[in-house]
């Protein structure tokens, strides 16, 4: 029942690859207790592990904030990742696969988007990067 | 007058004639579930509903959210899910509640303190009512996706065929909730099984689209970077022609007519890797 | 205070079994580690049992293709062993699929697989 639980948003900064590391724990947490399948944790994990290595590699640092979710009865994980970088002007390119160019940030956004349930990017040259995303449980 | 008086006055109405109306309300509610159900049981089931909403209503409340109702609640719960269960319809169900109106008005005077009193009770009897229905829904709920989960478990058997040979035979429909099980039911028992070699077996798949073809193509891939190698067969001469109508690439994954070809395939293939890793003295 | 991971030599095979969560500069180091002691070793295989690691993200899976093909280029064959199933699921749906890594189930497996490559590609050699 969402009134039941108070939903309690935890932050982490990612300054670096520690970061990182610390935000991949969290995130096994949280998908832990909302009730994700092993492989969803799996996916979430690895989602966010791409996108906090993104935030402190392209965005020059931010911070990844984690959250509970409910809708419909079913419960999951809300993550966003948030930084004051750069920001991506060609949107369209970033969500492009093309890690194997080498560099780029191809793979850890657009495997991102295809691990999780939803994905929002919202970003701009000049205005930084915040990404969302969400994974259910089955 | 506050609604405490209107309370005051249902807990003297349920006090005064609780066997008479019990007695009427069983006989109402067996009525309607033309004997699917025990009188006896059914009587207990009402008998502890009729003291839990006395002892409720005692305690000043009159919404049935209030803590006073708690008891009532977890009992209709309880009731509706042993009918959803039992295969009751939600009518059969909600009127288990809703029938001790009908019990109760008969009692009632014309006063304007009953008329109050009879409103109240029909507005937490409506609302207890609705609980029944959504408690009654949820069960169904379950069961079917319970049901549904049975479904997938029967229709995705992964079994052991030969030493180091795991085999999973595809029957009926793939969708993608169903291959995410395939998937996973198959690189477990690479493990579990120390399989070096699967075989995808898809006789009984009706049709094979660009997408089914994805869903196989990803589990070849899984199971090939655990270490495992993958063998399709069972791809029957229709399939054969949509794969290429389609212009699928089933790419260097080797597919086989039938199942047996599959397995000497594999077995073959088990053999050879055996031989050509065998230990020359050295670890290498 | 970086921690590095130990790659121990048991004849002519390096072995690296990753235990925990890596930070992205501890898989460099392990990259830089590996790539010399394969030339101080002379060793022929490389084994990588990352059974222990619940997560490969691109980073790892990268870093992987990368040790396999340096490895290659020196001499030496590389088997990556004890991918889990979440695991591999989770590349693939990310778009890696280690392409040019030879992989096994696990240790023994992958022994195996690394004598099939010596013999098979380079059976001349001593």
């Amino acid at each position: 029942m969402p009134g039941d639980t108070a939903r309690r948003t935890e932050s982490i900064e990612l300054d670096g690859s520690a970061g990182v590391v610390k935000a991949r724990q969290l995130v096994r947490s949280l998908a832990q207790e909302a009730g994700l399948s092993l492989v969803d944790q799996t996916k979430l994990v690895t989602a966010a592990s791409e996108l906090a290595r993104n935030t402190v590699v392209y965005g020059g640092g931010g911070r990844m904030e984690a959250e509970a979710a409910w809708s419909n009865g079913r419960s999951g994980v809300r993550l966003l990742f948030a930084d004051e970088g750069p920001g991506i002007p060609d949107v369209e390119l970033a969500l492009t696969d093309g890690w194997t160019t080498g560099g780029g940030m191809g793979l850890g956004l657009s495997g991102a988007r295809r691990l999780a349930d939803e994905f929002d990017l919202d970003t701009g040259e000049g205005r930084g990067t915040r990404v969302t995303i969400v994974k259910w449980a089955r | 007058m506050t609604e405490d008086r209107g309370a005051q006055r249902l807990v003297e109405l349920l006090a005064d004639h609780e066997d008479d109306f019990v007695t009427q309300w069983v006989a109402t509610v067996g009525e309607s579930l033309s004997g699917r159900l025990s009188n006896a049981e059914l009587e207990r089931e009402l008998r502890d509903l009729y003291a839990a909403l006395r002892s409720g209503l005692a305690s000043g409340a009159l919404a049935s959210r209030e803590d006073g109702f708690a008891e009532i609640r977890s009992l209709l719960v309880e009731l509706s899910r042993n009918r959803a269960r039992q295969g009751f319809t939600p009518t059969e169900t909600a009127i288990s509640v809703f029938a001790l109106k009908q019990v109760l008005e008969p009692s009632l005077t014309g006063s304007a303190k009953d008329i109050r009193a009879y409103l109240q009770l029909s507005r937490l009897l409506d609302e207890l009512g609705l609980l029944t229905a959504e408690a009654y829904a949820r069960t169904r709920e379950e069961i079917i996706s319970s049901q549904a989960d049975q479904l997938l478990e029967l229709s995705t058997p992964v079994v052991k065929l030969w030493d180091g040979v795991v085999a999973v035979p595809l029957v009926g429909t793939l969708d993608s909730a169903r291959t995410q099980v395939v998937m996973e039911r198959l690189l477990q028992a690479l493990i579990d099984y120390n399989s070096t070699q699967a075989i995808i077996d898809i006789t009984g798949v009706p049709a094979v689209d660009t997408q089914v073809a994805q869903h196989l193509l990803k589990t070849v891939v899984a199971a090939r970077m655990m270490g495992a190698d993958c063998v399709i067969s069972g791809i029957r001469p229709q399939i054969a022609q949509t794969i290429v109508a389609l212009g699928i690439e089933f790419g260097d994954i080797p597919t086989k007519g039938t199942l047996a070809d599959a397995l000497r395939h594999a077995l073959d293939t088990i053999e050879r890797d055996k031989r050509l890793a065998e230990n020359r003295g050295s670890l290498l | 205070m970086t921690d590095r991971v130990p790659v121990l030599q048991i004849g002519d095979v390096l072995l690296v079994s990753i235990q925990v969560d890596l930070e992205d500069r501890t898989v460099l180091d392990l990259q830089d580690d590996l790539s010399k002691r394969i030339v101080d070793t002379g060793a022929r295989g490389v084994v990588i049992d990352i059974s222990a690691l619940e997560i490969v993200d691109s980073f790892v899976g990268r870093m992987l293709a990368t040790v396999a093909a340096i490895s290659r280029v020196l001499g030496a064959e590389t088997v990556v062993v004890g991918m889990r199933p979440a695991v591999a699921i989770t590349l693939v749906e990310l778009g890696l699929t280690l392409g040019g890594v030879r992989t096994a189930l696990n240790l023994e497996a992958g022994l195996a697989a690394l004598r099939r490559a010596v013999h098979t590609e380079r059976p001349d050699r001593a």
